[in-house]
């Protein structure tokens, strides 16, 4: 084929068919790239089954009532991890509304002609420095600085609120709340620069169509831009609910590692993941069972917010953008 | 050509024959430090069709922005001048860009609806200011005039994106006359769409017209002749280095067409540059 344009080529073009090599390269960037998302999905999978063949003996064993048992007691070989998953939705949730209502403010903030580009740049930069505080830090801080800090105001909120079930007990040391205040700050760096990128991708003739309207400033984000950035926005918050379900160190530190149910913020609780690394090093073979159980339990449960989150994801961007 | 007598050119001003609803007198438009537009007075007459056409960098955008503050969005932005709207002049301190938009609407070169439903786009306008009576039938009223309702009357529910290019920008137009603005500025608003819609859009201006007062920015000379009543011509000073807009003659139709007063007119209109 390429001879025959050649051949038929009489004005002197100097146009010609890629070479040999570039079709080589064309050929081997494509297969890198295919063995890359392969691998990935290989990677997870075997992940899954490593965990599921060491919990096995455990399922076999406990069956459902592991994920309804409230107890987990070693020498009973009593082992259920309710409160573990209460513990875990419960402050990722607490960390979604506090670290997703700043997140998203301060992606307005920097995207909305507030302050100028650069400075913009300037913040963005420093939230993003949040992300990459180790997480040991952050309980650290949140033993030496957080808790002594929420002490006083836990303790008013108790005695004259009391009877309110978010305030029912008083904060001993660690708990809810200080783990689910860091929790938040921890997930507001992927909230904030996500939702950001989601602002930004907001055309210019949106921002003109809103203006000329005759919005004022607050109308225009509120019921333009955030509408127009919602699926992002969303993608935001799944992310960070993803990450605040995951998280170990700090809340191992700091939310007391206490076996029950409460709705209190101040009481003392404990989630799967700090479950996980609170119990494993001194666990002996049939806990390890137990607790490969748990992280299956936690897998579970992050597979299905994130499914639930693409869910609606799609569902707004259908709603809203109009795709199929 | 002689450069400073170049610079000094400015138009004869157009006498209006109606009521004038805008007066703009520009003085001088920056961005920056850069001279946009310069000595240019506009007036647009109450309930007909005033064009802008020019060459590309002529100002006749910028100019068509000036008329309700949309240029206010960018920061650099400095408009010297007047624009008198009812005997106030929307350039006065004291008044706030957000009236004058709600009273003078837009409709733009891209289309741009909302990511929201038809219906929902079209509503906003009304819900914006507050509007009390019967949101359904302004709705309607505003598809219906803008040559949507057909197309859009079974599916009001579905996302304004989700239309076709065409359809989007009678959308945006519907949106736009829904609170029935006293002005409708359109800049270029057919230059993204096909010869079809184009002509849909224009039947609808001319109709449009009926009601409210219309000032048009077109690059298309033909959509001139076919729509506006009184048409006024910029071209771009570049003798100075710069890149300047200013208003060549401005006048009826049918004579800045036929018996155009300016030479530079005269090239232009018979396509010798653009």
């Amino acid at each position: 084929m390429e001879k025959l344009f050649q051949a038929a080529n009489t004005s002197g073009s100097i146009s010609g068919p890629p070479s040999a090599r570039e079709y080589f390269n064309d050929r081997l960037f494509r297969s890198i790239a295919l063995t890359s998302a392969f691998l990935i999905i290989v990677l997870v999978a075997y992940i899954l089954w490593e965990i599921g063949r060491e919990a096995m003996p455990a399922i076999g064993e406990y069956g459902l009532g592991f994920v309804t048992g409230t107890t987990w007691n070693v020498s009973k070989g009593e082992f259920g991890v309710l409160p573990e998953i209460w513990g875990t939705l419960y402050s990722s949730l607490l960390a979604l509304l506090i670290g997703g209502v700043f997140g998203i403010a301060i992606a307005i903030f920097l995207t909305q002609d507030f302050i100028n580009h650069r400075l913009a740049t300037v913040f963005r930069t420093v939230i993003e420095m949040l992300a990459a505080i180790p997480s040991v830090v952050f309980g650290l801080w949140g033993i030496y600085v957080l808790i002594p800090l929420l002490k006083p105001g836990a303790e008013w909120l108790h005695d004259s609120l009391g009877w309110f079930p978010l305030f029912g007990t008083n904060l001993s040391g660690p708990g809810m709340a200080p783990a689910a205040l860091v929790l938040a700050i921890m997930i507001l760096p992927t909230v904030a620069a996500i939702s950001v990128d989601a602002f930004r991708r907001i055309p210019y003739k949106v921002k003109e169509a809103a203006y000329g309207m005759g919005t004022t400033r607050w109308e225009a984000i509120l019921k333009v831009m955030l509408p127009t950035a919602s699926s992002g926005v969303l993608a935001a918050l799944v992310l960070g609910f993803g990450r605040a379900l995951g998280e170990t160190m700090a809340l191992a530190m700091l939310i007391g590692n206490a076996n029950q149910i409460s709705l209190s913020l101040f009481s003392p609780a404990n989630t799967l993941a700090s479950l996980l690394a609170s119990n494993f090093p001194e666990a002996g073979r049939i806990e390890v069972q137990a607790l490969m159980y748990a992280a299956l339990v936690l897998l579970a449960i992050t597979f299905l917010v994130n499914v639930a989150g693409l869910a609606v994801q799609q569902y707004t961007i259908r709603k809203f953008e109009g795709k199929k | 050509m002689n450069a400073t007598a170049e610079a000094l050119f400015v138009a004869e001003p157009y006498q209006p024959t109606d009521d004038v609803v805008i007066d703009c007198q520009v003085d001088k438009i920056f961005y920056g430090d850069f001279l946009a537009v310069r000595d240019s007075t506009v007036p647009i007459e109450k309930k007909k069709i005033t064009g802008f056409i020019g060459p590309s960098g002529c100002g006749k955008s910028t100019v068509l922005r000036s008329l309700n503050r949309m240029n206010d969005l960018i920061s650099v932005f400095r408009f010297q001048g007047s624009v008198m709207y009812h005997g106030q002049d929307i350039y006065a301190k004291k008044v706030d860009p957000v009236v004058v938009r709600r009273y003078i609407g837009m409709v733009f070169q891209q289309p741009n609806p909302f990511s929201m439903s038809i219906f929902d786009n079209v509503a906003f306008g009304l819900r914006l200011n507050r509007y009390k009576g019967d949101i359904e039938e302004r709705v309607e009223r505003a598809l219906q005039r803008a040559a949507l309702w057909k197309e859009v009357k079974d599916k009001l529910k579905n996302s304004g994106l989700s239309l076709s290019g065409g359809q989007q920008q009678r959308l945006c137009i519907a949106r736009a006359i829904a609170t029935e603005p006293d002005v409708l500025l359109m800049d270029e608003p057919c230059s993204a769409l096909d010869p079809i819609a184009t002509r849909q859009v224009e039947e609808l201006m001319l109709e449009l017209k009926e009601n409210y007062t219309l000032a048009l920015v077109t690059h298309n000379m033909q959509q001139a002749t076919r729509v506006a009543d009184t048409t006024a011509f910029f071209s771009v000073d570049i003798s100075q280095g710069g890149r300047t807009g200013y208003l060549v003659e401005m006048g009826p139709t049918r004579q800045v067409f036929e018996d155009p007063r300016e030479q530079l007119t005269k090239e232009y209109i018979s396509g010798e540059f653009s």
